[in-house]
């Protein structure tokens, strides 16, 4: 049967409008954050430099495109409509008279769908393993760069053995299928998602361990919530059935947790070992304030800003972290949309079809290069002050 | 510096004793076993034969016993064969020992691979042989290019240069390989024509044609990052007092940045450099794959997709090895490059 085509001008005015919830909500935000520049402290000083708008606008638009994956894209990502089968850009698919925007895979699925929908992979994982990341890095790299002596030595040890290890020996020891019948996962997964459960224990213990009526109710709260999550992450025995995560997801998450705290640690604790010499610092210790309290009060809000630059580009390197897994065919579902596997079964056949190919690097790329600029300019900004 | 320097070796001989014990405990795991086991007999075995066959090729001794036959402090036992009772070797093709033998890493026997029915060493070290070259090659590429834009680009900080190579660098750091290796073969070779999407026939010979785009692949991710750092550290050199004394006495803006700002300007890029191998070796491992070039990360695949223990365990020792001993370059030849800083 004979596919009828539409225009390239045409499939790039579809793609625009099909993309209409991420514009008006991107209008929306963007034009918010202009008008209450001043008020938003650094976040609104992002939007004084070119390079600023330009990350924090990829990042928004990917971030909306996750959000409103459904409505945007036309089909299903795993959706196999046979005539589409390689189908060139601009296809009309003959029943429902909707259009491959970007062709048709070797499985006759649809390319743009697959992107969209992509993003939210990458959108829920990346950013929520550098979260957690970062919360086993600074519980752990407090302590080694504010006591120093044994305990830093044992715990730099630790990180360096991990860094040793190059990333995808990493991954190929640590996200095989086979390890999935061993506890090894779990009992990983067990040990790291309890550090944000500790992390906020500690942070309000210390902040209010004279007044009761505040701590029980934020205690309370830490240890029913986390422990919520933590049943339903590690054991997948959330008594609602809200938090769940697949065995699959659950290894790559905690692999990617695993390859990149050690990294969070480093700066965590030399940024520590330099601030813990100020004045303040001092003051505190004179007052008699206990260890954790000035690490968690004092030491912390003054690392913010390298931090928060290197959560940026953390997530963006976890992006690209990710899309390696997928490219190596590691851990994630053969079909799953997500952009390293797109990469890679569209480079197999670069020979015949380039279309496949092209949308999911530009999207991985597109949002990488958002963090990043995000990133520079956040820094730019907090050097000025 | 001496001391120094043996110091860190210590800790480089316990690191790398600590990470071949995890990595040989992860290889080693059951459901890894079972698959080798799978692998390597006829279709449709029973679970007790396949257990036989772990048990007489010596996969199920006791784990530390097997780890210190491997490392060569105790020695490797040959099997019986369950027919005549007789010792006999272990797998017939790389001429394992009848009788007891120490022979392991330390003693220069890197042990069996299953999978290419040889020993290791023969598989392992051409192909380290070849992922030299390419390495090469990508150093070759990326050092003057990356030292040479970030020396542009810091040199006048906040010029016009200055924001489109920083961001033209942002960008490239945004470009891991499997990206940038799709992008330039549908450029250069489903487009134009000009080059070939393959390094498959590198190994008969080195082209133009079939290695430039695993070179500009591996090379384009890591300019940008090398590119940064030495920006950074030319900016920093060129606010020093010494450069405005000499641009005071006159010297012109070429020669003060040539003479003056050069040589100081140099010495972090070198450690970063350094500290850029390890990200290269995942690097060369996703391009190797991509363009079918058969070398160290070529091994590391095979050998990971099909359960090659002692390849896969050869491959480790030698990634962990090349990192470790870097880091150790970087931090001595530091010390050696900037007068200020002395090892106590």
């Amino acid at each position: 049967m004979q596919l009828e085509y539409i225009s390239a001008f045409n499939v790039v005015l579809g793609v625009i409008s099909r993309f209409w919830p991420v514009w008006i909500a991107l209008a929306i935000v963007l034009g918010a954050s202009f008008v209450y520049k001043k008020k938003l402290g650094l976040y609104g000083q992002l939007f004084d430099s070119g390079v600023g708008i330009v990350g924090v606008g990829i990042c928004l638009f990917w971030l909306f495109t996750a959000i409103f994956a459904s409505t945007i894209s036309p089909f299903d990502p795993l959706a196999q409509v046979p005539v589409m089968k390689d189908a060139l850009p601009g296809a009309i698919e003959p029943t429902s008279k909707l259009i491959y925007y970007f062709g048709g895979d070797k499985l006759a699925r649809d390319v743009f769908s697959r992107m969209v929908f992509g993003s939210q992979i990458v959108l829920i994982i990346a950013p929520a393993a550098t979260g957690f990341a970062l919360m086993v890095g600074i519980t752990l790299g407090l302590p080694a760069g504010y006591y120093g002596g044994r305990i830093d030595t044992f715990l730099s040890f630790l990180a360096n053995l991990v860094l040793a290890f190059p990333v995808i020996l990493l991954f190929y020891l640590l996200v095989t299928p086979g390890i999935m019948d061993t506890p090894i996962p779990y009992a990983m997964a067990g040990l790291f998602f309890l550090f944000p459960i500790i992390f906020f224990s500690v942070l309000f213990w210390t902040r209010y361990k004279n007044r009761p009526d505040r701590l029980y109710i934020l205690l309370g709260l830490t240890l029913v919530i986390g422990g919520w999550i933590y049943a339903g992450l590690v054991f997948d025995a959330d008594p609602l059935k809200i938090v769940h995560i697949d065995p699959n997801q659950l290894n790559i998450f905690v692999a990617v947790v695993f390859a990149s705290s050690p990294g969070v640690f480093r700066i965590v604790r030399g940024l520590t070992m330099d601030i813990k010499t100020r004045d303040y610092v001092a003051a505190a210790q004179t007052r008699g304030e206990s260890p954790w309290y000035i690490m968690l009060w004092e030491i912390l809000p003054n690392a913010r800003g390298p931090l928060i630059v290197d959560a940026c580009l953390r997530i963006g390197y976890t992006t690209i972290l990710l899309g390696t897994l997928g490219y190596f065919g590691l851990g994630l579902a053969p079909e799953s949309p997500d952009w390293g596997t797109a990469i890679k079964d569209a480079s197999r056949l670069l020979r015949s079809f380039i279309h496949p190919a092209l949308p999911p690097t530009i999207a991985l790329m597109s949002f990488v290069l958002g963090l990043n600029l995000l990133a520079d300019s956040l820094r730019e900004q907090s050097m000025k002050d | 510096m001496l001391s120094f320097i043996l110091r860190r070796l210590g800790t480089m001989a316990l690191t790398m004793l600590c990470l071949t014990l995890i990595v040989f405990f992860l290889i080693n795991l059951n459901p890894n076993l079972k698959k080798l086991a799978i692998s390597q007999t006829e279709m449709h075995t029973s679970a007790e034969q396949l257990e036989d066959w772990l048990v007489n090729h010596g996969y199920r001794q006791n784990f530390f016993v097997r780890y210190g036959q491997w490392l060569g402090v105790l020695p490797k036992q040959p099997v019986t064969d369950p027919a005549t009772g007789k010792p006999t070797q272990r797998f017939a093709f790389c001429n394992d020992p009848v009788e007891p033998t120490f022979s392991g890493v330390l003693q220069g026997d890197f042990g069996c691979s299953t999978k290419f029915k040889t020993t290791v060493a023969s598989k392992l070290f051409p192909a380290l042989s070849a992922t030299g070259i390419l390495m090469l090659c990508v150093l070759a590429v990326m050092v003057p290019i990356s030292l040479l834009i970030g020396i542009l680009a810091g040199m006048r900080e906040g010029s016009r240069t200055d924001r489109t190579l920083s961001v033209a660098s942002i960008a490239s750091t945004a470009t891991p390989e499997y990206v940038s290796g799709v992008i330039f073969t549908v450029i250069f070779a489903s487009w134009l024509g000009w080059l070939n999407g393959s390094a498959a026939s590198a190994s008969q010979g080195i082209t133009f044609y079939n290695f430039t785009l695993p070179v500009m692949t591996l090379a384009i991710y890591g300019i940008g990052y090398i590119a940064r750092m030495t920006r950074a550290s030319m900016v920093e050199v060129m606010t020093q007092q010494y450069i405005r004394t000499a641009r005071l006495k006159g010297l012109s803006f070429g020669s003060v940045v040539v003479k003056h700002a050069l040589r100081n300007a140099l010495i972090a890029p070198f450690t970063v450099i350094m500290l850029q191998f390890p990200w290269l070796l995942t690097g060369v491992v996703i391009v190797e794959v991509m363009f079918r070039y058969q070398g160290f990360g070529y091994t590391l695949v095979e050998a990971a997709g099909n359960n090659d223990i002692d390849l896969l365990l050869g491959c480790s020792l030698v990634s962990v090895f090349i990192v470790l001993i870097t880091q150790l370059i970087s931090d001595v030849g530091y010390a050696f490059l900037n007068p200020r800083i002395r090892v106590q």
